[in-house]
Order: C-alpha cells, then sequence, then structure tokens
C-alpha cells in the first residue's frame, strides 16, 4: 500500500507543484501530529502528545529547555545556589498572568511543587523531585527550594513538563482544558481532529510571531502524506522516514533531520538465562550490524550508538566499537558460553515502524550466528504489561526518549534487569554531582561500563524527521525533550 | 402489526443485554493497563496505582459490570479512563461524523447501486451489462482504503476541489463539514454500491422469469412497463436485506476510512482506545455500535412487514 501510494504521490506533488501553495495566513500555522495526546496536563501523563501541543506553548516552568538542551530561565529570571549544592533561591517574574487572567507568584509555585510530591499525585516522573525537601515562599516573586541531597540535574529537571507551574484555581481542569502562563492559549479541543491554540496577548515575555495554531491529529502516514501535499497543514515535526523521498526533491517542502533522545535498543532480559551470561550478551552485540539496522529500519536517519546515551549530548563518548561487527567472533563466544550451536529465544515487537523492521533485520543477523529468533509483534499496552510490568520477555526493541535516562540502568527493577552495585553507586555520585567537569567525566565513565556489559543491544539514536512548508522558519531542528515549540515559529517570504 | 412489531422490540433488547456483558467480560480479558498507558513507561508504581485507584479500576469485574450497565440505564456511560471526559459526551461527538458520514455513503450507494443493477438486469448478456458486471465486481474486491487515496490523491492533491481530509465541525461550518464528508462517504460507498448493483441485477433477473410478470405481460404492458410496476418492487425484499446488512458493513468500513481520512468519528475512537486501553470507552462506542446495528435489522424486520404483508401474518399468531 505504501508503494502504489508513494509512487502515485510522486507523480502528483508535480501538479501540486503546479498548481501552486494556497497563500497562507502568515501568522497562522497548522501542524500534524501523528498521535493524540490522551490529555492536556503533562503533569498527570506522561505521553510525548500532551508535550509536543503544549510544553512552552500553554505552559512554562521556572526553567525552560532550549533547542540544545541547554537550561534557560524561563518563569524564573534568575537563580542563586548555595555552596552546598542544597538551596536554590528563585527570583520569579512580576506581571505574568495564566490566560484566565489570575496573577502568577510565588505561591502557585509552592503549589505546583506541593502537588507533585502529594501521596496521591498522579505525576509520571515524581521520582524526579522527590529529593526537594521543602519549599519555601520568601516573598510573592522570590521562592527557595531546599534539597536534602545535592541534585546534578536539578534546573533541567524544572524545565521538563512535568514540572510546568500551574495554579490552584485551574489545575484540576488542565487535562481538558489547559490554563498556563505560556505565550499561547487553549482555545478548543475538538477530540479526535485538532486543538487550537491562540496567541495570549498580555503575554509577559516577547509575543511570537504567529497568532494562531492548529495541531490536527493524524495517524496515518499515508493520510499525513496528502494532507501535506494537499496544503491542509502547513508541516509535521517528526513524519516516517520511509515516505520522506515524497518530500526531499519538492521545493515547496523542507525536511529536517535533527536528533532526538531516543535511544533504540535490543531490550535484553538480564536476569534471564542465557542472557545474564556475559559471552552471551557480547556473542549478540557482535552480531549486531548497525548499519544495515539503520538502513533498513529508518531508511538511513539513524545515528549509530554504543551506549545508552545521546549523541548531541555535551557528555558523549562514541563507544561503537567496544564490540565492532564480528559474527565469527560472536560465534566463538557463543561456543565458549556453552551454546556452540547457539539458542532459541522470543523478540517482542511493540507496533513502531523502527521496532518492527529492526526486528526482522536483528532475526537474520542472529540467525547467521546461530541465534534463533521468534519474532512475537504485539500492541503497545500488551508490551507495556508483559515486557515493561511483568518481566515476561526475551528480547524486545524500543526506543528510549527520555532525556538523560541512563539513571534507568541504576535501577535493578527495571525491565531489562541489569543488577551492578558498582554501576549504581556511580549514578548516585553522578546525580549528586553539581561540577559540570566531573558529571562529564562520570557520565563517561557510566556508559563504558554500560558498553563493555552489553546490557542491551545499542542500535541507533532516532533522528527527527520534520517535514515543513518551505516559507516556515523558526522550528527546532533538534528534539533534546518533547516538545514542538511554536515560540520562534514564523513565515518568511 | 402491534404484536410483531412488539416481539421483535423484546428480541432487540435481550440481544443487546447479551451483548454488553459479553463484551464487558471479553475486554476484561486484554492485556493492558490504562493507567500505565495514560503515564508512560517511564511513570512510577506509585503514581500508576494512585491513577488507577482516580480511575474506578480497583473494584472487581462483577461492581463494574453492574455499575456500568446501571449507569448506561440511566444514560451515563462512565467516565473514560485516558480523556478523563465522560463516555457518553466523547460518543456523542464523534456520532456527529460517524452518522451523517454512513448516511450519506448509505444514500450514494443507493442512488449509484440500484439504477446501474436495474439496467444492467434490462441490458442482460449484452455489453452494458457485463460492463457494469466487471466494474461491480471491481468495486466489490478494491478496498475503501484504497478508494479513499486515490479519491484524496485525484481531488485533494491533484485538483485541490476537496480538503484532503480532517472535518469542521457542524456549528463552525456546515458547508465546510459537509465538503469534508464527500470523499470519504464515496469511498465507502462505491463498494457498497457494487453489491448493490449486483444483487439488484440477480433479483430483477430472476424476477422477470416469474409468473406475475408473464401475466402482466399478457395483459398488454411492455417488458419494461411490467418490470418497472411490478418487478422492482417485488426485488426490493432481497435488495433491502442487503442494505440493513450493509449498514454494519458500513460502519465497520469507517474505522478504516476515518483513519484515511483523519475523521474525528467513531470508528477512530474505538480504533485509538483500543490500543490505548480505554475499556470503558471501548465498551461504550461497541454497545452504541450494536445498537445502530440491531435498531437496523429491527427496522428492516419492520419494513419486510410492510413491503410483504405475508411476512406479517406469519409473525402474529
Amino acid at each position: 500500500m505504501g508503494r502504489i501510494f508513494k509512487s502515485a504521490a510522486l507523480a502528483l506533488a508535480l501538479m501540486g507543484a503546479l498548481s501552486g501553495v494556497a497563500l497562507a495566513q502568515k501568522t497562522e500555522v497548522r501542524i500534524g501530529v501523528a498521535l493524540e495526546p490522551p490529555i492536556l496536563d503533562p503533569t498527570a501523563g506522561a505521553a510525548e502528545a500532551i508535550d509536543i501541543v503544549v510544553y512552552q506553548n500553554i505552559f512554562e516552568g521556572l526553567t525552560s529547555i532550549d533547542e540544545n538542551g541547554a537550561v534557560q530561565p524561563g518563569l524564573a529570571s534568575e537563580w542563586t545556589i548555595s555552596d552546598d549544592n542544597l538551596t536554590y533561591t528563585f527570583k520569579l517574574h512580576e506581571g505574568v498572568t495564566f490566560h484566565d487572567g489570575s496573577a502568577f507568584d510565588a505561591d502557585d509555585v509552592k503549589f505546583t511543587f506541593d502537588r507533585i510530591l502529594a501521596a496521591d499525585s498522579v505525576n509520571a516522573h515524581k521520582e524526579l523531585y522527590t529529593d526537594i525537601e521543602s519549599v519555601t515562599v520568601v516573598d510573592p516573586f522570590t521562592i527557595t527550594f531546599k534539597l536534602k541531597k545535592p541534585v546534578g540535574l536539578f534546573l533541567f529537571n524544572l524545565g521538563r513538563g512535568d514540572a510546568v507551574i500551574v495554579a490552584l484555581e485551574s489545575a484540576d481542569n488542565n487535562a481538558t482544558t489547559p490554563i498556563g502562563t505560556g505565550p499561547f492559549a487553549f482555545v478548543q479541543w475538538d477530540k479526535g481532529n485538532r486543538v487550537l491554540l491562540e496567541r495570549y496577548e498580555p503575554y509577559w515575555g516577547e509575543l511570537p510571531a504567529l497568532t494562531k495554531a492548529t495541531y490536527r491529529f493524524i495517524g496515518d502516514t499515508a493520510a499525513m502524506t496528502s494532507a501535506l501535499l494537499a496544503g491542509d497543514i502547513d508541516g509535521t515535526n517528526n513524519f516516517a522516514p520511509d515516505s520522506l523521498a515524497v518530500f526531499e526533491g519538492n521545493p515547496q517542502f523542507k525536511v529536517l533531520v535533527g536528533t532526538t533522545e531516543g535511544e533504540t535498543i535490543l531490550g535484553t532480559n538480564n536476569r534471564k538465562a542465557p542472557f545474564d551470561n556475559l559471552k552471551v550478551r557480547q556473542a549478540m552485540a557482535h552480531a549486531l550490524d548497525r548499519k544495515a539496522i539503520i538502513n533498513g529500519a529508518t531508511y538511513g536517519y539513524g545515528t549509530p550508538i554504543g551506549a545508552p546515551f545521546a549523541p548531541h549530548n555535551a557528555y558523549y563518548v562514541d563507544l561503537t566499537n567496544t564490540y565492532p561487527y564480528d559474527p565469527e567472533a560472536a560465534k566463538e563466544l557463543l561456543a565458549e558460553a556453552g551454546y556452540p550451536d547457539g539458542f532459541s529465544a522470543t523478540l517482542k515487537l511493540p507496533p513502531l515502524g523502527y521496532a518492527r523492521l529492526s526486528g526482522q533485520i536483528i532475526a537474520s543477523q542472529f540467525a547467521a550466528v546461530g541465534i534463533k529468533l521468534e519474532l512475537i509483534n504485539v500492541e503497545f499496552a500488551q508490551w507495556l504489561q508483559d515486557v515493561y510490568t511483568n518481566h515476561d520477555f526475551d528480547l524486545t526493541i524500543i526506543s528510549h526518549v527520555e532525556p538523560f535516562d541512563i539513571g534507568n540502568y541504576a535501577n535493578p527493577d527495571y525491565y531489562f534487569g541489569y543488577d551492578n552495585p558498582e554501576f549504581q553507586a556511580l549514578i548516585k555520585t553522578l546525580n549528586e554531582t553539581v561540577d559540570d567537569a566531573k558529571r562529564k567525566e562520570l557520565a563517561i565513565e557510566a556508559q563504558t561500563i554500560l558498553a563493555k556489559d552489553a546490557v542491551n543491544g545499542y542500535l541507533f539514536e532516532l533522528a527527527q524527521t520534520g517535514v515543513w512548508n518551505a516559507k516556515l522558519a523558526g522550528m527546532w531542528q533538534n528534539s533534546p525533550i518533547e516538545g514542538l515549540v511554536l515560540r520562534g515559529v514564523h513565515w518568511v517570504e | 402489526m402491534i404484536l410483531f412489531a412488539l416481539r421483535r422490540f423484546l428480541g432487540f433488547a435481550a440481544t443487546l443485554l447479551l451483548a454488553a456483558v459479553v463484551i464487558f467480560y471479553l475486554l476484561d480479558l486484554l492485556p493492558g493497563d490504562p493507567a500505565r498507558f495514560t503515564l508512560g513507561i517511564t511513570a512510577t508504581p506509585e503514581a500508576v496505582a494512585n491513577l488507577r485507584a482516580q480511575m474506578g479500576l480497583d473494584a472487581p469485574a462483577h461492581e463494574r459490570l453492574l455499575s456500568w450497565i446501571g449507569g448506561m440505564l440511566r444514560g451515563d456511560f462512565g467516565m473514560s479512563y485516558t480523556q478523563r471526559a465522560p463516555v457518553a459526551a466523547l460518543l456523542w461527538e464523534r456520532l456527529a461524523v460517524t452518522l451523517p458520514l454512513t448516511v450519506m455513503a448509505m444514500i450514494i450507494s443507493v442512488v449509484i447501486g440500484l439504477p446501474l443493477g436495474i439496467f444492467s438486469a434490462r441490458a442482460r448478456g449484452k455489453a452494458p451489462d457485463t460492463a457494469i458486471m466487471v466494474l461491480a465486481q471491481l468495486g466489490v474486491a478494491v478496498p475503501n482504503f484504497w478508494f479513499g487515496m486515490m479519491l484524496t490523491l485525484v481531488f485533494a492533491v491533484g485538483l485541490r476541489w476537496l480538503p484532503p481530509g480532517g472535518f469542521t465541525p457542524w456549528g463552525e461550518d456546515p458547508w465546510l463539514a459537509l465538503r469534508g464528508l464527500v470523499l470519504p462517504s464515496l469511498a465507502l460507498a462505491l463498494p457498497q454500491a457494487s453489491i448493490l448493483a449486483r444483487v439488484m441485477r440477480t433479483a430483477l433477473v430472476d424476477v422477470q422469469g416469474q409468473d406475475f410478470i408473464r401475466t402482466a405481460r399478457a395483459k398488454g404492458l411492455t417488458m419494461g412497463e411490467a418490470v418497472w410496476r411490478h418487478g422492482v418492487r417485488n426485488a426490493l425484499l432481497p435488495v433491502l436485506t442487503i442494505l440493513g446488512l450493509q449498514f454494519a458493513f458500513l460502519i465497520a468500513g469507517t474505522i478504516i476510512v476515518e483513519n484515511v481520512f483523519y475523521l474525528p468519528g467513531l470508528g477512530r475512537l474505538i480504533f485509538t482506545a483500543i490500543s490505548e486501553r480505554d475499556l470503558i470507552l471501548v465498551r461504550g462506542a461497541t454497545i452504541v455500535l450494536i445498537v445502530a446495528v440491531t435498531a437496523t435489522m429491527f427496522v428492516v424486520d419492520l419494513t419486510y412487514g410492510l413491503v410483504d404483508p405475508r411476512l406479517r401474518e406469519r409473525g402474529t399468531p
């Protein structure tokens, strides 16, 4: 179905080019996104789809994360950190209002964090904030956070969607009618169809160029392609790589290829034989031909990785050569591990294009060294239940899209079940270290341990592949955090 | 006639109740947790447990079943797990798209299918008949998503006459809303029209050999007059049956077509609700579909009674 469509689409793209794009409203933008968020409250759900709509558009945090993943001031204009790295004092912007007209002050900040830390909290990332001992309102525009121990990523965590500032009066309704302090106010949500945003004129900061933004939910790749070609939408931040060819040669569009935080791994159940055997995991690592996997599964758009760390991160180190592609070495290691004839295992694949395609390629690469894989396709809800919650799996393929999530490996209860006290101690130190040079050193050490231990098969970093109207500018090329920030987007002639 | 209708209605109600119970338990067996789905793979177990409690997922199955059925009798379909909004409102919004879509598709398929079938039967064995039947065969074989994509490519991407998908709410601009439904209803209607044309043709060809046509011709009517006055009415019975069955197929077809045209309809709602394990939403939507299909059957049954009085008498003791 994809191929038939593509050739037809290519032919008609030409016709589309001749008829010319309808003159777009120069201050409105219509964006296609594949997944519709279930709710619009980023503090009560972790779906990436929520942040795509609301992050930095409707809601803002004390800090904000920029296109390069760096921490910038947000609702807090400046801050001071005590010498022991335990007390953060934030100066808040004055004159900020929520979209319902109510004023923003330190009480809202305190309310937000009390809500995150409450016993009945449904914040998906409460654990990132549990090291906060107390939040104290000094005056309406000054607030102090006291930590139980130093947290290296504290300022970054404050900039995440999970910690956006909400108001007591409106927080309960944010799931369906989000009210924040951001440059865009929520107007309407036609379920299954679209979300409408409008520029919030009393915005405290610099007003964005766009006055209106519409998010349209289009799950089907073919439908997204026609929507783009027909001018029904002006762009999408992440398009299926297999259909990018339709737009690459078309002067009406630009394809923005950037990086994401999505490390795609061959998740391995380290609790289970034979995967509890280091030699087996090393053999599997040698059997993986990343180049072939990337070409086949993402049409060449991924970046090979040798450890669970994003290549655009300042602390990244290239470890792809720890176990280079070498089927012979793999066979020898298998024999040494007591599996001269290989073994059989299952590979559970969630319904994501890259996972299903990688699965097939890896199965053939493993077969070449004697490992027979049975591919089992599962729905995402079932994947969460079987693999993630019940640890009932041998191998799986998934992309971990959280920023800086190497700490998962320090949790022995995590689904891949890696239990290494030395590594756990290292991550603890890393989390408590604030000094950047020291953090970098520790992060590199952590990556090296995981690469050597071949905890999982490290495949590639997912690329962000945006397709946009050629006259639209200011979109983020990279995606260091989940979100589609509209602030800088504008039309150019 | 009233007794006949009453008996049919009791059957209709019993079917619904049985369906509700079966749907409830079948969906309970599906693996997957809506709370985990909403909060994502990295959420803490504590947060997931809190959300489960908020969603009322802690209660035993039979308690949830009883409160669900009891609620529906009062018009309360419960709260969606993932969207945190009342299910009834969500369904109502979606019906505003799916119902007009299905009705439009139904009308288009009748308007195209029946005349073609009649024409084909009249020209039996000649070139136009063959051509129509080959086309109809093609129409049955080709899936409606393919039709949908071709229609989009030609009329939306190429000619830009109609939107490639999406939907403007009726309240905002009824004309735009209607325009948005043209291509999807065509995509839905074409395979149905093909089936109708074939059924109509066969029924008419059968009827043409019947005694009453011969009688009519003996009275001096031309073949055309005889078929038009007596044949079509008699051939309508099998067509009516197919039409009733088709309604069910049309509704199932909307799941695919609504995805191709990104329409916010019931089909697409069910599709996402299943993948998100929003079981209460899936259940509510399924019930609505079952009501629609069984109600159609109920109406078809009643129409039988009207079209053919013999059936009505048989149905009454």
